[in-house]
């Protein structure tokens, strides 16, 4: 008999915080297989954000640092720096990316930082309690949009990663999502892709992972993959940005 | 501040205290540039100059600005290639065109070796040996040319004290 | 031995910069401010030779975050700016004091509040010698006030940051870091030490995975933490104190004074003795951990003295003076703001009037 799925090295065995049907659980994952995959696990070192993943380095099983909130891109370009044979990546969401961070991603983007960066996409604030992100859409509610972010005053969705794609250090861009067995497959090549390109030294590589978050969406876990595929792709389409 | 530079590197071969202080930020360019040299035997506590033994001044906006900035009974070297005010009371003042002197040299940079030389000639302060040598450290590699012409420069105002 | 030093004129800035190389410094990330863009230039020019790694960060919280992540692979980690990009780097200090990482940050300190001026000032004491950013940490603050010190203090900032695992900051201001002096210098040809501490990151074969982190959210662990960091603290308070005396033996006034204002003073004390006048100085060198064991020497000694405290502050280091003096003598402060020093006159009128 032939084992074909088993807990990743790379992943601890031990239960997560995240709420029934968060994207992050299967995020962390995808990345542990693929360290696993690609025998890097001794030199990883990934890099954790302020937001619902504040905590993901007690879930790997490889070095991983914290970083002040939006910073993880600061510390992760410091980290690749001083120890270039180690593999670095920064897991990030929405806020921590393209709000607090905007300054750090884009500035280690343009950089071209050997780099490998997961940016966890789902439209809202999470650890705080549901509050607008700058990829929350128009007309989605939010703790600080009662009545829907409004275009005034409050404006439309920040497309950080079509907005780096201009920027000749950045050498792969992918927007991938979690709503489906088939796109969490995607998923998986494109995080794969960007960590290879790490190895071979090609540069800045990011995906950018659609996740769902039901509790801050006020919806059930089915309803949120549903809300995924109709609302939130027609906004961020899916696939190679660059 | 170049002459400034030298003047006190020279003296720091020699063994004694130092220190430089320049004028920075906003006013480096453009407004008026000046440093400040103290040279001793003893330790130095400030090295900001509140009233100088010697102004050694370039330029006629610097000179209205800082003329009245020395000792009583102090000298003041200024260049007389540009229009300047009347001299301070109580200051002995030598005008020299170092500007038209360094053009008559073919090099405008070495009016301030000119007027460093025409320092030294009075005051003595530090060996012209060891201000020729600061000059052949300084001169940065590939431009060893500058070190003839500065040395020239410098023997021109020395002979003019 | 002789040979192996030379005399190089130089700025405070630069002095601290080579100081820095020459202890191996092996990271540097900084953000250009006046009055310290020498340290900054220095590095770039003369950093990599040593094997360090330099970054013109993109701004002074992407600086010190930079130094975190430098810091946590045991390499000696280091940051520069002057007062207002100080104060934005104070989070990033909290998290490395939190993370027990050591690094080094330099301040050259200028006028404030706000954008303040370019001129020098001393009115950073506060921020520096009590944590400066959020919750109960604090740094080792070392304050040179010669150029040779500028140069002399980065081997001891960062063997201290090694060994306490904690920030240690350099409080400099724009007079220190402007001025050139000759510095003595060791010639030989410097490394950047890349140690191998236990907690760093890197290669994790055969060892369990290293976190860096200040993050303890279960129930009474962020306590524990904290009551470590204290009882380190304890032990920097007892074992660190560093100062300098001049004429204290039989001084009835004592002038109490760091950096560039002590070297001020010191002429001035000189002075004031060959006209026979007794004044002493007491310089502390640590401003954290004060030196409060000089004081409490003074202070118990069979002279009256009286104390005259002399900063470019509204007085804040007075605050430290007045803390060990406790009421036992007489403390007088005599400081200038915004940018202003105190002139020789003005420091010997207030001398005068003490004695």
């Amino acid at each position: 008999m032939k084992k074909i799925f088993s807990h990743p090295r790379s992943l601890r065995k031990v239960t997560t915080h995240y709420c029934p049907g968060c994207g992050h659980g299967i995020a962390h994952r995808l990345i542990s297989e693929v360290v696993d995959e690609l025998g890097i696990r001794e030199k990883t070192i990934g890099v954790a954000p302020v937001g619902c993943a504040v905590v993901a380095y007690d879930y790997w099983d490889f070095d991983c640092s914290e970083a002040a909130h939006g910073r993880a891109l600061a510390v992760a370009t410091a980290i690749k720096r001083v120890k270039p044979k180690t593999i670095v990546f920064t897991y990030q969401g929405d806020g921590d990316l393209a709000a607090i961070g905007t300054n750090e991603t884009i500035h280690a983007a343009n950089r071209g930082e050997n780099l490998t960066v997961i940016f966890i996409n789902n439209a809202v604030y999470g650890m705080t309690g549901g509050q607008m992100a700058p990829t929350t859409l128009v007309g989605q509610k939010t703790a600080t949009t009662p009545k829907g972010r409004e275009v005034k005053g409050q404006g439309y969705p920040l497309k950080i990663s079509e907005m780096l794609k201009v920027l000749p250090g950045v050498k792969y861009l992918e927007r991938v999502s979690l709503h489906s067995p088939q796109e969490i497959l995607k998923a998986k090549a494109a995080i794969k892709q960007a960590f290879l390109n790490q190895i071979q030294g090609k540069g800045f590589s990011l995906v950018e992972i659609i996740s769902p978050c039901p509790t801050y969406w006020g919806m059930s876990p089915r309803q949120s993959l549903n809300w995924i595929k109709e609302v939130m792709l027609k906004e961020f389409p899916l696939g190679r940005i660059k | 501040m170049l002459a400034g530079k030298i003047m006190a590197e020279a003296a720091m071969q020699e063994g004694r205290y130092v220190t430089w202080l320049p004028a920075y930020g906003p006013e480096v360019r453009g407004g008026t540039a000046f440093c400040m040299v103290i040279i001793s035997d003893s330790e130095i506590g400030s090295p900001y100059i509140g009233e100088a033994d010697t102004l050694i001044i370039l330029n006629g906006l610097s000179f209205q600005k800082f003329k009245c900035r020395v000792k009583k009974n102090g000298l003041i070297i200024a260049n007389s290639s540009f229009d300047l005010e009347d001299d301070p009371q109580n200051a002995r003042v030598l005008r020299y065109p170092f500007t038209d002197l360094a053009l008559k040299q073919g090099n405008i940079k070495v009016a301030n070796m000119i007027a460093l030389g025409s320092y030294l000639g009075q005051k003595g302060t530090v060996a012209t040996k060891t201000i020729f040598e600061t000059i052949r450290r300084m001169a940065p590699a590939g431009k060893k040319e500058l070190i003839k012409i500065n040395k020239q420069a410098f023997m021109q105002g020395l002979r003019l004290a | 031995m002789i040979n192996n030093l030379k005399r190089v004129l130089m700025t405070g800035n630069e002095a601290i910069a080579e100081g820095a190389i020459q202890a191996g410094c092996g990271f540097y990330a900084g953000y250009p401010i006046t009055p310290q863009n020498e340290l900054i230039a220095y590095m770039a020019a003369h950093l990599a030779d040593s094997g360090g790694v330099f970054i013109q960060a993109e701004s002074e919280l992407a600086a010190i975050n930079m130094v975190f992540g430098a810091s946590a692979c045991g390499v000696r980690a280091m940051t520069s700016s002057s007062s207002p990009g100080i104060s934005l780097k104070q989070e990033g200090i909290s998290y490395i004091a939190g993370a027990q990482l050591p690094a080094v940050i330099v301040n050259v300190m200028r006028g404030g509040p706000g954008l303040g001026n370019i001129w020098p000032s001393q009115a950073d004491y506060f921020q520096a010698t009590r944590g400066g950013g959020h919750g109960d940490y604090r740094s080792i603050v070392l304050a040179p006030s010669t150029v040779q010190e500028c140069y002399e203090c980065m081997p001891l900032a960062f063997s201290l940051a090694d060994q306490y695992r904690m920030p240690a900051i350099i409080l400099s201001d724009g007079m220190l870091g402007q001025m050139m002096e000759p510095v003595l210098m060791r010639s030989h040809k410097p490394l950047a030490i890349s140690h191998k501490p236990k907690w760093a990151l890197g290669n994790s074969k055969g060892r369990s995975p290293n976190v860096a982190k200040s993050f303890y959210l279960r129930e009474g662990d962020l306590e524990k933490v904290n009551l470590l960091l204290q009882k380190k603290y304890k032990t920097i308070e007892a074992k660190e104190q560093r100062y300098q005396g001049q004429y204290l033996d039989d001084a009835k006034v004592v002038l109490v004074a760091y950096g560039t204002m002590a070297r001020i003073i010191k002429s001035i004390t000189h002075k004031l003795r060959g006209q026979g006048k007794k004044v002493g100085l007491l310089r502390p060198i640590t401003l954290w951990p004060f030196p409060v064991q000089a004081f409490e020497r003074l202070a118990l000694g069979k002279m009256a003295k009286k104390f005259l405290v002399v900063e470019m502050s509204a007085g804040q280091m007075l605050e430290d003076v007045k803390l060990v003096i406790n009421g036992r003598s007489a403390v007088g402060f005599l400081g200038r703001l915004g940018g202003g020093m105190p002139s020789e006159e003005e420091i010997i009128k207030n001398i005068t009037s003490l004695l």
